[in-house]
């Protein structure tokens, strides 16, 4: 390989040429015949030259950048997926690091090891370190892992130990990802072996050019150097300048000794040694001085060199022959950021000057080589970065190193950042809500059972009390998800027993996931509303400055690095636990049916249609709410894709691959007859031919981004690969020719592909390995269309909302400006999108047929908006026919159904016989009338639909067209309408009129004669009665001052009785508060009264009467409560009670007996009607049975005379009775 | 008539070991005679209800049966059972039911299913025992917390509450679906009143207004809202829950999460403006 760079060098070969020659195998005619015949011998080496060119960029510039932020790593964060996380123990010796790309075959020593190395099962190596360069076969000093390759002083100890090894070494490269084990590296030559690692605060550069923002002081950064050399008379404002002579150098000299006095102390104490002075090599001293070097493009080392690497370099980038696009600006940015070379021996730093283009002197010589470098690259870059968010642009822009390398380029970035208008927004969706009870799919009659009905209920209430309890103590430390609610949700689980109720619950759950997760950041706090109440203190002004630094507060402190492995941040995190404490094999089939489902569905969503007049300022606005509705629906399907990836690998996840080769092929033999969850392969294939490949792919990716290490070499599964793969390579993004995909499409695809491609679970080879064969895979696009991807549907904002790690390289930009070395944080922020209503419902399907196919061309000229349109029109006015007929044609047949069922149970008597024929006898008359629901459906539609669609659609629009839109709307409503109808209508009158049967039944069972006909109040009543709760509460203190015990001092006045009764009157009549229960229990409670009214045992207060109510009174009141039984209870009152042995005993215990009240009370009830006579006689007949004093009894028999002895008469003669009847009472009384 | 934490704890001080007669609340009354009787009845109810639950009653029934058969066998007329029930610290209609349970358990071979119970304490005419039926009812009309008679006031007060907000709704001209309209469509849970159009009752979005005609404390304030409203918000959004009679300060804590207390009808109601713009 290093011969194809070779001879790149000595111009045997045009980088055109041997761009061409690595992206495609076949020779181009272009080729001139002496270059095609050089590149021809190296012909087997072809595919290894990218990872070579990558690996030996990282390995040249490992020494400048050290101190960086994290290298490009292909899974820096994922704490599982890196058992041989670098600072460890070193593992295997040499074998424990490996390339960037392990090379394949016969490219060098090294990587005949790797793929050993690979199979031995470190693959999921240092991420960073494996990134930045393999190591080579030089330096034995060197060979071992860990902390002593990362000091820059063991490079330098290499070049000693072997001055003449060729350049093409691969130092062990130094674990950048962790700052604390690799602190900042000085610049000044190595001392004494062992000194301790420490970290220190710096001078602050401050740089005037950075004109387009404040200059900014960081305390607390970690160690940078000083001002660079280029500003020397900046004054230094961080603590450290304060009290020392101005510039750098005192400092220096004053750390020169500090630094010498703590190598002493070390080395008297040899305990101290860190574990790498072992291994021989002088190490370097950390506290060096570490000013980041001031680049000059004058002092650049053999400019041709670089200019044809950079050429090179970019060229690969360009044709998309790297696997990811964004690792590579990082890596562009970090050698242009580089604080400074680390020092080797001076021999080392000077080309050597027999071979100046050779690869035999290193490539990068010193600050300014990267820098330059890096500005070439940028130079090529240029289209790329002008579609970066402003942030990054305008950082790129005050870059002082790039204005002094190439002021073209700035002056480039410059007008990018001022012409650009994305500014990525910070803008959260507004707390998300609970799903909202649908009365459609959430009532009982979707629930097979009553129980199954409340359990679902109850579940629902539990899942949200879960939810909230995570929301309230997630973020607590200590706190354990499974620990703190595990039990919960299992037993929750546990009680969804019949599938039904699974798939409501999923329902729920998949809605809910939609609902709070949509964004990527996940705002896990906020949720459940808090936002509002703070928002609306604020004014609008403030509210994006309040949302922004809510967003940093929220956001993670690092994404980690520009390829973060696949996570579930905020919201998500919740959702993920959730299935896993679970641990429910149905309620993960049942997800997996459900999200699957949703995916599907979104998927083939229609989106819009190509727009001619695009550039029109009033399509604009449309173009606005085309955008949000895909950004909404990728960012569905994302979320959908990622959960359905979560769950549907779950099974099979673990930290590593197969230990063997022999257990790998087991269990790939197993695995590859399992059927994929969703045939995600045939969906890409679809959207690839429908040129819809934005919108499949970036879920496909999140799919895949969860697989497992088995998943990437299943037949299945590797040809997706093998279609991504040849798809990123296609998407070069300097074409840009008619039916070309847009670029920001394109740049979106690039970096979810790029970023899969660095996911652990998929293998780092894979990149290369499959490129031989994409050459003959070809996708076959209906070129005709001009689908989803040649639509400008993504934005900045979308892009940084599906890729945030993008903005890892404004964070790198942002920490050499602050100084920081990138970790301290705070820069990178999730960004959500803004996206947050519903989905609309998919639009209906059309038939078939010629007048679908000329509905469908005419939408094709028109105005996507005008299409949406008319299928909502459709739809909304389809779903409210049906409505509209329920509540109209259905609600009449019920209607019937109810009197002819009426007349039925007139006719055969109360019961009517089996409720089962009796439906099926009603059902058999009415289910014809359903046929008229489709006329009546097309009358509704034909009616309805025109006007919706003129108001919806623009005024100006021509007759002809509106018309049009009309008459499709209402084919399309009508249509919708109909068919469910003529599906359904037989079903729902039939359930319509069981229900009614059921009621009606229902109504005539004894309750029903106890409800009777209930009257309102009068029309001029205005509610002022006393309310009924008071009046049972009154009465009820008057039964219980009567039944006692009470105080000596207690009573009630006769006023009072009087009054009450009234009151009773009142409130009766008035029957707004009056409920049933209230009205029985008052009838009862004034029967109550009665009872002791006549028995005398009400204690009246005052001294005139100490014993009781005066007979009068007592009358009176009686006479009132008649009245209000006959004329004003509508409840049936318990009359019977007057006679009970209860209520007649308390007569026992007055002496002397007083009869006369209770046989005027008897006669009136016969008088009024309120109870018949026979059935007194047979109350007073069973009260002989009860067992009672001898004297009580004779009594009794006396009064049972009495009445049996009242002659049946008309009501004149009655009343001469009753003054016959008191003296009878009173001569009883005496006896 | 909204308490602090202080108040209430105050007030359910005094309710320490006090039965539930008539004349505790008249003390209670003159004690306090600031809150409302109905306030002071339902903090009153309420307290003595969670002291029950809370305080471990081990009645021994038989023994109670048999001091009650003592009692009424040395003079029936006496307030026997009511006395008893005072004496072991027990609510006097729960004493009844025991009683009455125990007494037809050892008049019948089986014993009496739950409905015959409820039924003859809603009517003691129908308790074959004519001195028992005297006490089981002196016992219910004695009792302000428990019982036939209570429960009717509660429900009474609750339906009463419910009937005065739907005409405030209707006043303010806010369209709503209330419990049975919702129950008719198969809502699962339905709180008093949805309104078909949400407001704003000072600045927090409603959706639903459950109206509790009772006082809001602690214990039931909890139990509401895990049957409840915290049920509600899951299907509904936020809402609204007046304690018409008052509740403690302190448990208006979860506004911004979307459940609001208040003792009265709101004033302070911002609608949605249909803008012409």
């Amino acid at each position: 390989m290093a011969a194809v760079l070779e001879s790149l060098l000595r111009e045997e070969v045009s980088v055109a040429a041997a761009v061409r020659w690595i992206a495609r195998s076949a020779q181009s005619s272009e080729d001139d015949p002496g270059e095609a015949a050089a590149l021809s011998s190296l012909r087997p080496l072809r595919k290894e030259f990218v990872p070579f060119l990558l690996n030996f960029l990282r390995e040249q510039s490992s020494r400048v950048l050290p101190q960086g932020p994290p290298t490009p790593a292909k899974a820096p964060g994922s704490s599982a997926a890196l058992p041989g996380r670098p600072g460890g123990p070193p593992r295997g010796g040499r074998g424990a690091r490996s390339q960037l790309f392990p090379p394949t075959e016969s490219s060098s020593a090294a990587a005949a090891e790797a793929p050993s190395a690979r199979r031995g099962g470190r693959r999921r190596g240092p991420g960073p370190g494996r990134e930045r360069g393999g190591r080579g076969p030089g330096g034995l000093e060197e060979g071992v892992g860990g902390e002593s390759q990362l000091w820059p002083g063991g490079r330098r100890s290499r070049g000693s130990g072997s001055p003449g090894s060729p350049s093409l070494v691969r130092s062990d490269p130094p674990n950048l990802s962790n700052l604390e084990e690799f602190p900042p590296v000085g610049s000044v030559p190595p001392g004494p072996a062992g000194t301790k690692p420490s970290r220190r605060i710096n001078p602050t550069p401050v740089s005037e050019e950075r004109s387009l923002s404040k200059p900014k002081t960081c305390f607390t950064s970690p160690p940078i150097n000083c001002v660079p050399s280029s500003q020397p008379s900046v004054p230094d404002t961080s603590p450290w300048g304060h009290g020392l002579p101005p510039g750098c150098r005192s400092l220096q000299e004053e750390r020169e000794m500090l630094r010498k006095e703590r190598s002493k102390q070390l080395q008297q104490s040899p305990s101290t040694t860190c574990a790498t002075s072992e291994l021989g090599p002088p190490l370097p001293s950390w506290t060096g001085n570490l000013t980041a070097e001031s680049a000059d493009p004058a002092r650049v080392s053999s400019r041709q060199r670089l200019e044809l690497i950079a050429l090179v370099y970019s060229s690969c980038i360009a044709e998309n022959l790297v696997p990811n696009l964004f690792l590579e600006l990082f890596f562009v940015l970090q050698l242009l950021t580089a604080r400074r070379m680390v020092a080797t021996k001076d021999g080392d730093l000077e080309p050597s000057p027999g071979a100046p283009d050779s690869l035999e002197s290193p490539l990068f010589q010193s600050v300014h080589d990267c820098v330059f470098f890096a500005v070439q690259v940028l130079e090529h870059q240029f289209q790329v970065l002008s579609y970066l968010d402003k942030g990054t642009l305008k950082l790129l822009a005050e870059n002082e190193r790039l204005l002094c390398f190439s002021p073209a380029l700035q002056g480039r970035l410059r007008a990018a950042y001022e012409g650009s208008v994305a500014k990525v927004s910070l803008a959260m969706p507004p707390s998300a809500q609970a799903v909202s009870f649908q009365p459609e799919t959430d009532n009982r009659a979707n629930f097979s059972s009553d129980r199954a009905f409340h359990t679902f209920k109850k579940q629902r209430d539990v899942f949200f009390e879960v939810l909230r309890e995570w929301e309230d103590r997630h973020e607590e430390p200590g706190w354990d998800f499974e620990k703190g609610l595990g039990s919960r949700i299992r037993a929750m689980m546990g009680q969804l027993s019949a599938a039904c109720s699974h798939s409501h619950f999923v329902r729920l759950f998949q809605k809910q996931l939609l609902q709070m997760c949509q964004s990527p950041g996940g705002t896990g706090g906020t949720v459940l509303g808090e936002a509002p109440d703070v928002l609306s203190m604020l004014g609008a002004d403030k509210l994006g400055r309040l949302r922004r630094l809510q967003e940093r507060l929220v956001a993670p402190q690092s994404s980690g690095g520009p390829c973060p492995p696949p996570t579930f941040p905020g919201c998500q995190g919740f959702f993920r636990d959730f299935i896993l404490s679970a641990s429910s094999f149905q309620f993960n089939q049942h997800l997996m049916d459900s999200l699957s489902l949703k995916i599907r569905e979104l998927n083939s969503l229609a989106l819009p249609q190509p727009e001619p007049s695009d550039e029109d300022g009033e399509s604009d606005v449309d173009w606005q709410g085309e955008r949000r509705q895909f950004a909404m629906v990728l960012l569905s399907l994302r979320l959908l894709a990622k959960f359905l990836g979560f769950v549907a690998f779950l099974p099979y996840r673990g930290p590593e691959p197969p230990p063997t080769r022999e257990l790998q092929d087991s269990i790939l033999a197993l695995r590859s007859q399992v059927p994929p969850a969703l045939d995600v392969r045939a969906l890409l294939q679809q959207g690839l031919r429908a040129r819809r490949a934005v919108l499949t792919v970036p879920w496909l990716v999140e799919f895949l981004s969860l697989a497992d290490h088995i998943v990437p070499l299943l037949d299945y599964y590797r040809s997706i690969f093998t279609v991504l793969l040849h798809l990123h390579r296609s998407l070069v993004l300097s074409k840009e020719s008619e039916g070309e995909m847009c670029f920001l499409n394109k740049l979106l695809l690039l970096a979810v592909l790029g970023w899969l491609f660095q996911i652990p679970t998929v293998p780092e080879d894979l990149f290369f390995l499959e490129e031989g064969q994409l050459d003959a895979l070809e996708v076959d696009t209906v070129a005709s269309e001009l689908g989803l991807d040649g639509m400008p549907v993504v934005d900045q904002h979308l892009l940084y909302t599906c890729c945030p790690y993008i903005g890892e390289l404004r964070k790198l930009l942002a920490s050499w400006v602050s100084g920081s070395s990138g970790r301290s944080g705070g820069f990178v922020r999730k960004i959500t999108p803004t996206t947050t209503t519903g989905l609309g419902a998919q639009p209906p399907r059309t038939s078939q047929g010629l007048q679908a196919q000329l509905a469908q061309a005419f939408f094709h000229n028109q105005p996507p908006s005008l299409r949406r349109t008319v299928e909502f029109v459709a739809e909304r006015i389809g779903s409210n026919c049906v409505k509209h007929i329920k509540a109209t044609l259905v609600a009449d047949l019920v209607r019937q159904a109810e009197s002819l069922l009426q007349e039925q149970l007139v006719t055969q008597g109360q019961d009517g016989g089996d409720p089962a024929q009796l439906l099926e006898i009603l059902c058999s008359q009415l289910c014809p009338h359903g046929a008229q629901a489709l006329t009546q459906g097309r009358e509704f539609c034909q009616k309805k639909s025109p006007g919706a669609v003129r108001a919806l659609l623009p005024e100006e629009t021509p007759a002809a067209v509106l018309s049009s839109a009309e008459n499709i709307a209402v084919g399309l409503a009508t249509e919708k309408a109909c068919t469910w109808l003529s599906a359904n209508i037989t079903a729902l009158i039939r359930r319509e009129v069981k229900a009614a049967v059921s009621r009606t039944l229902r109504a005539q069972g004894p309750e029903a004669a106890a409800r009777g006909e209930r009257r309102g109040c009068s029309r001029a009543c205005e509610h002022h009665a006393p309310l009924p709760s008071h009046l049972i509460s009154e009465i009820k203190d008057v039964l219980s001052l009567a039944v006692g015990p009470r105080d000596p001092e207690e009573g009630v006045s006769p006023d009072h009785l009087e009054q009450l009764l009234g009151q009773l009157g009142q409130t009766l009549q008035c029957r707004q508060f009056l409920c049933p229960p209230a009205e029985q229990h008052l009838a009862k409670c004034s029967v109550d009264l009665a009872s002791l009214l006549v028995a005398d045992h009400i204690p009246v207060l005052g001294p005139p009467s100490p014993r009781g109510l005066e007979r009068g009174q007592a009358r009176r009141l009686l006479h009132v409560l008649l009245s209000l039984w006959k004329d004003d209870f509508q409840v049936p009152v318990p009359l019977q009670l007057l006679l009970s042995p209860r209520n007649v005993g308390l007569l026992a215990d007055t002496r002397p007996r007083e009869w006369d009240l209770l046989l005027f009370l008897l006669r009136e009830l016969v008088e009024k009607g309120l109870m018949g006579r026979t059935e007194i006689e047979d109350c007073l007949g069973s009260l002989r049975d009860a067992q009672w004093p001898k004297d009580f009894s004779e009594e009794l028999a006396t009064l049972f005379h009495l009445f049996l002895a009242e002659p049946h008469r008309p009501e004149p003669q009655l009343r001469a009775c009753e003054l016959v009847q008191t003296n009878r009472g009173t001569v009883l009384a005496q006896s | 008539m909204i308490l602090t934490k202080a108040q209430y704890d105050e007030i359910a001080q005094c309710l320490v070991s006090v039965p539930p007669t008539r004349q505790s609340l008249r003390k209670l009354k003159q004690r306090f005679p600031s809150q409302s009787q109905a306030t002071l009845l339902s903090i009153f109810s309420q307290e003595y209800q969670s002291m029950l639950a809370f305080s471990c009653h081990c009645i021994t029934t038989w023994l109670c049966l048999s001091r009650y058969l003592n009692g009424v066998g040395r003079n029936g007329a006496a307030p026997v059972l009511l006395e008893l029930a005072n004496e072991v610290d027990y609510a006097p209609s729960l004493m009844a039911r025991i009683i009455l349970e125990r007494f037809l358990q050892e008049h019948e071979e089986t014993p009496p299913s739950k409905s015959v119970i409820n039924s003859m304490l809603r009517d003691p005419s129908q308790i074959p025992d004519g001195v028992l039926a005297n006490q089981v009812y002196q016992c219910i009309v004695n009792d302000c917390c428990y019982g036939p008679l209570v429960d009717c006031i509660k429900h009474a007060i609750g339906h009463e509450h419910e009937v005065l907000l739907r005409d405030m709704l209707l006043e303010k001209n806010l369209s709503f679906l209330d419990e049975d309209q919702l129950r008719a469509k198969g809502y699962d849970k339905t709180p008093d009143f949805i309104l078909q159009v949400p407001v704003a009752v000072e600045g927090h979005i409603i959706h639903w207004i459950e109206s509790k005609a009772s006082f809001g404390d602690e214990c039931s304030h909890q139990a509401y809202l895990h049957d409840q409203f915290w049920s509600y918000w899951n299907r509904f959004g936020p809402g609204l829950v007046i304690y018409w009679y008052g509740f403690i300060q302190e448990l208006d804590c979860n506004r911004e999460r979307g459940i609001l207390l208040k003792a009265c009808f709101p004033t302070d109601i911002v609608t949605l403006c249909h803008s012409v713009a």
